[in-house]
Order: C-alpha cells, then structure tokens, then sequence
C-alpha cells in the first residue's frame, strides 16, 4: 500500500443540481488518501447521463486503486521513465470507456450516453491530470490562476482556429458540444500531463456549470478568498454559479496542497531513490 | 429549443419540444414520440437536431410523410413547416434564441456530425449577457471600524467578497449576494463575534448597524441607502 496523502493534501467536494435541472447528471469521487480526484458530467436522455457519469467515477476510482495496490503510482516505467500512475491513468480511462460503451449498446435506455471525464492522481511531489470532454482542471499557485486543461470542445477548436474570440465564445450557443467524450465510441482519445506540485498550490476540478456560470476572474478571487478552507471555496464556488443562475448542475472539488508529498517519505521506501 | 406542435383536426393534442438529438416518431412504445394509430408505422420518423437544424427523415413507412403537402425521404426543416402522418399533424416551431438557453441540454458528441455553424459564428447570436449581474441587486454597503489604529475608516463592499481580519490569524470573508450580505469564517480558531456572539460554521446575513468583531478589531456594517 502507498503511503496516505491525507496529511500532504485537503479535499473538499461539492456537487448541486444547480436551479434549472430536475437532476444531477455530474459525479464526483475524491480520496485525499489515495491522492485521487474524479469529476464527471454525463449526458445522455432520461437517467442515462446520471448513469455514465457515476460508473465513470465508481469504475475509475475503484480500478485505479485495484492498480496501484500491485504497483506503486510513482514508480518509474523503465521505458518512458514516467510514473506508472500516467500509463495507468489513460489505460483505466480506456477501459471505463468501454464499459460505459458496452452498456450503452446492450440497453436501450442507455443509447448515446456519455459523460465527460478529467481525474488527478497526487504522487510524489507531482499530479497527472487526464481528461477528455469540457470538464476542466485549474490551479492557483502563488496567485496566478489558470487552466490546466484545454477542452475538447466544439467552441476551443473555434477559438484555437481563430473563428471566433474568447469574448465572442462566452455568448455562442455551441458552448455544450464536446468534441470528444467517455462511452461514446469503441475507443476514446484521453489526454494527459504531468505537472510538478507545490506547497500551497490549489487545485479546482469543475464541470462546464460552474465556469458557464462564474467567469474565470470571479473563481480566482473566491479560491484566494477562501483559500485557507478548500470545503467553504467549494460551496462559495456553488452559491455563486446559482446566484448567477444555477443553469446547469455544477460540480467542484477543491484541493489544496499543504505539504510535499515525495514518494520516499516512508523510510523503508527510501532505497527505492537510489535507483532512480 | 425548437418544438412540435401534434394536432389532429385542427385540435391540439400536445406540444413537444425537441430535447434530444434524435426524437423518433412512431406507433411502437419505445419512440420518444409514441403515435398510437394504425395509419402510422411502428417506426414512422424520426427528427434529428443538431445545433439549431432540425431534419427530418422518414423511416421507409407504410404511408409515408408529408411537408406540406409534399412527401419527402428526408427534409431540412423551417420554421413553420407541418409534418403530416396520416391524419396527424405536426407542426415546427423555432423558438427564439434568446429562450433556448435554460432548458437546453443541447451537449452531445459532435464529432461525426457535419459542422455547419461556422457563418453562424459571426452572428451577434446570444446578446443577452449571462455574466451582467442585476442591475442593483443589493443596496450598496459598508464596514466601519470602531477599535484599533485605523478607527473611523469606511471600507467599502464593492465587490462580490472582501476578506476581513489577519492571514494565518483569523480570517472572515462578506460575501455580496443578490438577497444580502453574507458574514463567514475562513481560517483561524477563533470565530467572529456578531453582536457580540460567536457565530458558528454557518454564513451568518448582516442586518443594518451589525456590530462585527474579528482579530481583536470591532466594526459596523451598515447599508448605505
């Protein structure tokens, strides 16, 4: 078993149907322990969008642990010298995606169901971020706030071809079609990256009902505002989406950093750096 | 979002609008759209959306499907159009863009969909700002400090949260929400006093001349009206 995260890390997570929608289709997991965070915004007719986000979330979550029991998440694979937590990552991402595709196909209920996915694993002084569809990761590290994660979005490839501007994409009514997503199709395209973590960093994962709702300047001041108490940003960040008008569910976790986490920590692992 | 209108006789029997990617019309109870009449095939039609387009197609049925008045295989539907299934009606209404944002679950993959949008890009669609906050939801408010070195200062709460107190020490934050302002505490053991109360976990409401205490320093809300 890795050593806990839980001294090293402090999670909070918040989920709303937001005032407009008769249900919740987005799932979150969190596990300040284990070093992981999930978020998840399903899609799909009647409950099946409910149905795709949380087995993206249940499956993913119970899988990555199963995976990292046998094999630390930091240690190296010999070939890429990247942390198996990386591989791995993409690699249960792909098998969700298939489980979420093969009930889709044998029930008819479920028919186009999908959900978006973006999922952080904590390890040894770094994160992989994985996602896929229009959930985003964004980090406030010494009080500059950006985004981590670029969507697979309809409205991201307009902005990335220069169709249109950053303002003119606030009002589009193609904000809600991703270019790709989790159970949609046999295969799925999960992109990933490693990036280096600090003390006192935090850590927003959100679906598209959040940032539709708060501009990006407005999460950045109520995270520095409230970021001593990740749990209070988390529900400061909910109110504000329905003050704003709650159109759709929102969902966030927040992480905060409190101390380095490097995977040698535990003293009998401490041999393992020699081989680096 | 875009909907039809089913009438039969000219009576209206049902409005429905148009939710899903693909609404399949049918006799059969597993359409989204179930028309239980022997004139109509167990899968008669189907209309599929995508962005504001909506197409319909007939499914090979029995006795067809009308536009009005012309039997198509498949059609780009307008505002206005009736859809005729035996002796049913149906009629295509655009809702106006402006109306469509709250209902609209419009998310779906779009990769293997032809994307006709981009003259639409360039339309001033979507004029009304989502991110304008009423124009004065709240009365303006503010804090005057009562103790400590600056006594008498006005701080004023322009914006949405203002932090109070010392980092590391003890932290509260007024948030300005559209029914009020709102008293939390951040970080440090001890907790605001409200009138002289400790508050607890909870955001505490501000009512006019509140007497706030946070990090040994005394102040007053007060609405400015």
């Amino acid at each position: 078993m890795p050593t806990s995260l839980s001294g090293a890390l402090e999670v909070a997570v918040q989920t709303d149907p937001g005032l407009v929608r008769g249900h919740n289709e987005d799932a979150v997991f969190a596990d300040a322990g284990r070093g992981l965070a999930i978020l998840a915004d399903g899609m799909g007719g009647y409950s099946a969008g409910e149905v795709a986000s949380s087995m993206a979330t249940k499956l993913l979550s119970s899988r990555l642990e199963a995976a990292f029991k046998s094999v630390p998440p930091h240690k190296r694979d010999g070939r890429t010298g990247q942390p198996f937590a990386h591989s791995c990552l993409v690699q249960q991402i792909a098998a969700v995606n298939t489980a979420i595709y093969r009930a889709a196909e044998s029930q008819v209920q479920f028919v186009g169901m999908g959900t978006t996915l973006v999922a952080v694993v904590f390890c040894d002084n770094k994160l992989i971020v994985a996602h896929v569809g229009d959930s985003r990761l964004y980090c406030l590290r010494s009080g500059s706030f950006a985004a981590m994660t670029r969507d697979h979005s309809l409205l991201q490839e307009q902005i990335d071809s220069g169709l249109i501007s950053v303002e003119e994409a606030r009002h589009s009514i193609n904000k809600n079609l991703v270019t790709r997503a989790v159970g949609v199709d046999p295969e799925v395209d999960v992109e990933s990256h490693l990036y280096p973590v600090q003390p006192g960093d935090l850590y927003l994962l959100c679906s598209d009902g959040l940032y539709d709702m708060v501009d990006d300047l407005e999460i950045h001041r109520t995270l520095e505002t409230y970021g001593a108490n990740p749990d209070l940003a988390a529900r400061q960040l909910i109110r504000t989406a329905n003050d704003n008008g709650g159109e759709d569910n929102v969902s966030v976790v927040v992480v905060k950093v409190l101390r380095e986490f490097p995977a040698g920590s535990a003293c009998w692992w401490k041999p393992w750096s020699w081989f680096r | 979002m875009a909907k039809l209108v089913l009438s039969m006789d000219g009576l209206v029997l049902k409005e429905i609008p148009l939710r899903k990617e693909r609404m399949s019309i049918g006799r059969k109870a597993h359409n989204d759209i179930q028309i239980d009449n022997m004139a109509i095939s167990g899968e008669h039609a189907a209309v599929v959306t995508i962005l504001n387009d909506s197409f319909l197609e007939d499914l090979n049925s029995t006795n067809g499907t009308m536009v009005n008045g012309q039997p198509i295989k498949k059609h780009f539907l307008k505002d206005g159009d009736v859809i005729e299934l035996g002796k049913y009606k149906m009629k295509y209404l655009l809702a106006p863009p402006s109306q469509e944002k709250a209902d609209y679950d419009g998310r779906m993959p779009v990769d293997t969909i032809p994307v006709p949008e981009v003259s639409k890009a360039s339309d001033p669609v979507g004029s009304a700002p989502r991110f304008e906050l009423p124009s004065s939801p709240v009365p303006p408010a503010a804090i005057q400090l009562l103790s400590g070195s600056n006594t008498g200062r006005e701080l004023q709460l322009t914006k949405t949260l203002t932090t109070l107190g010392k980092p590391g020490v003890q932290v509260a934050v007024i948030a300005r929400r559209p029914h009020g302002y709102f008293l939390t505490h951040v970080e440090g053991a001890t907790f605001p006093l409200l009138n002289g109360k400790a508050i607890d976990a909870q955001a505490r409401r501000l009512e006019d001349h509140d007497v706030i205490e946070i990090a040994g320093v005394k102040m007053e809300f007060f609405l400015k009206v």
